[in-house]
């Protein structure tokens, strides 16, 4: 072809790659600290060995607060879940008085209220609740705040299931209970995997909510627990913190994968931010 | 609660059905009302008690002279607008807004935005095994915990081994703290450009192709196609990932964890700022007046947003 062409071309593909590395290269921390017999901050090819990993799983309270984190995520996932699936099938299937105004409030409060414009109030109502340094009290918190847009997407969902399904099993005598429990649960289960995946990746990754709630070092999660390292006696902990850094990612990796996989979540707005 | 509680955007919204989804509802399995009332109430409770209670509280507080510690933390009085009128003169305030305003312009408005259409407009004509490639890289800086981004990004910036010290051969340069508010607008740049590629990735996909087609046949250059055929077309989408994106960049806690707000408040974003004033200075009222300022703004934004939803549907 011609030589504008070929020019096009060039430059077309040094525009790809200066882009892919731009997003690429402040990654290989995380992908050769870890491994680094002399972790630094830097990134260069790491003298190979697996001493950070045994630094990190005898470190005092890193994969404590995994467990933490666990408790704290998955209590949020299925509190999230559970309450967003009766709210929005009740809301998707009978004409409650005030539903579009009630659905149409929710959607505004879930961008309007965030943690950081709420933060006086939630630690000081969390503190007269005496629920200050308590796990249970920040996955409450988390399950109030994810609720809203859990409940505007998975009405989403149920709205698409077919009614024609319910019908019928009530045309055979099916009860109320067993409706719910035989035809619309099945039925529904994709879009309550991917809410409580939703939820478990947006309470992992949360960090101002326990980072207000939680003072003692062993309930803290993982998220909050990063900072702890980076100023534990004014350094950085550099054999602890890429390899943390690396087991706190793969959860939401792998689940988002998974799903992705399984259910094609392309796109229901902002799945994970 | 989280900064990624993002409100749903209805990829494509059913027809006929407004945002608050008017759909029919047929109550087959025999609820009720009553019963229905009782599905709803849980989630209800639990919206109340951590959503909109927290948020008439910061009004109310936002008026007291309420404080961590001393006399007013046992018994605050309410000193009516005086927050709001010391929030009008205070420096530091002023400050704060100002750098919000430019993260909010250099990250979300500018950087989110023209990467992200770049990529997506990009990667239509790449080959399969290119696109997923690179797609793949962009959504891992999305999908991977806050937290881990951010020390991600200190350990690129720093002074003593950072990468971009290498990379830029220039050794010593304390980036975080001689271009804090570069660094922040950089950094967030690089988190949330995977919405912003997935957003017009598929609006792209209702420009049709007949009208690219034809801009082509008549010799429209590159940009004339993208001014006169795409950009009419996407509108209502940039203006959608625009606001989305500027909600959630204004009301972001991550400087904290990059910065501190430091030096010297040279990156200390409105959110820093009500978390320095409140937990540090333990001027709880004045905060909540802030928190409340912030709280307005978050509604004018989502209320043109809801409107533009309920236009396009």
């Amino acid at each position: 072809m011609t030589g504008a062409y070929v020019v096009r071309r060039i430059g077309f593909y040094v525009l790809i790659c200066a882009i892919t590395l731009f997003f690429a290269v402040p990654m290989l921390w995380i992908a050769s600290a870890p491994f680094d017999s002399s972790p630094g901050l830097g990134v260069h090819w790491p003298d190979w060995t697996l001493e950070n990993f045994r630094k990190t799983l005898d470190h005092p309270y890193a994969m404590h607060s995994m467990v933490n984190s666990l408790l704290i995520c998955v209590t949020t996932a299925v509190a999230v879940t559970a309450f967003a699936a009766l709210a929005s099938y009740a809301l998707s299937r009978v004409r409650i008085p005030g539903r579009d105004a009630l659905l149409y409030g929710l959607l505004l409060l879930s961008s309007v209220v965030t943690g950081t414009a709420a933060m006086v109030p939630i630690f000081v109502m969390m503190f007269q609740l005496g629920l200050i340094d308590s796990r249970f009290g920040v996955a409450l918190v988390m399950t109030g705040g994810l609720l809203p847009a859990a409940i505007f997407i998975l009405k989403d969902f149920v709205d698409a299931v077919p009614k024609s399904y319910e019908e019928s099993a009530r045309v055979f005598g099916a009860s109320t209970g067993q409706i719910l429990r035989d035809v619309v649960l099945p039925v529904a289960r994709p879009g309550l995997a991917t809410i409580m995946v939703w939820a478990f990746v947006n309470s992992w990754g949360n960090f101002l909510v326990p980072f207000l709630l939680i003072r003692s070092i062993d309930k803290q999660p993982g998220a909050v627990l990063m900072q702890t390292l980076t100023d534990e006696g004014g350094s950085v902990n550099l054999q602890v913190l890429p390899v943390f850094s690396l087991l706190f990612s793969i959860p939401v990796v792998v689940l988002y994968l998974l799903v992705n996989s399984r259910y094609g979540f392309r796109f229901h707005g902002g799945i994970k931010s | 609660m989280t900064a990624a509680s993002a409100p749903p955007v209805p990829a494509e919204p059913a027809p006929g059905r407004g945002p608050a989804g008017r759909g029919p509802a047929r109550d087959v399995a025999g609820l009720g009302v009553g019963r229905a009332l009782g599905f709803v109430a849980p989630a209800l409770l639990l919206i109340g008690a951590f959503l909109i209670f927290p948020a008439l509280w910061t009004i109310y507080i936002g008026i007291t002279n309420y404080r961590l510690t001393g006399v007013e933390a046992v018994s605050p009085s309410v000193v009516g607008l005086a927050n709001y009128t010391a929030a009008l003169n205070d420096a530091l305030f002023h400050n704060a807004l100002w750098l919000t305003l430019l993260f909010v312009l250099g990250s979300a408005i500018i950087g989110q935005n023209v990467l992200g259409f770049t990529l997506a407009w990009v990667m239509r004509r790449t080959r399969p095994v290119v696109r997923r490639t690179v797609e793949a890289v962009v959504l891992l800086a999305w999908i991977l915990p806050g937290t881990v981004v951010a020390y991600l990004w200190v350990a690129f910036y720093d002074r003593d081994g950072g990468t971009l010290n290498a990379l830029l051969g220039t050794p010593g340069t304390a980036w975080l703290i001689d271009y804090p508010m570069a660094c922040l607008v950089v950094f967030n740049t690089w988190r949330g450009t995977a919405f912003s590629m997935m957003l017009y990735s598929s609006a792209l996909q209702a420009v049709p192709p007949s009208q690219l087609e034809s801009a082509r046949m008549v010799g429209a250059s590159g940009w004339q196609t993208l001014r006169d055929v795409v950009f009419p077309h996407i509108r209502g989408h940039v203006l959608t990932n625009t606001l989305l994106i500027s909600l959630w960049t204004a009301n972001d806690f991550s400087p904290f964890l990059l910065t501190k707000g430091g030096p010297n408040h040279e990156s200390e974003t409105v959110p820093v700022y009500i978390y320095n004033v409140a937990l540090q200075g333990g001027e709880l009222g004045y905060s909540s007046a802030i928190s409340f300022l912030l709280l307005i703004a978050n509604l004018l934004v989502s209320l043109v947003y809801l409107r533009l939803l309920r236009r396009r549907s």
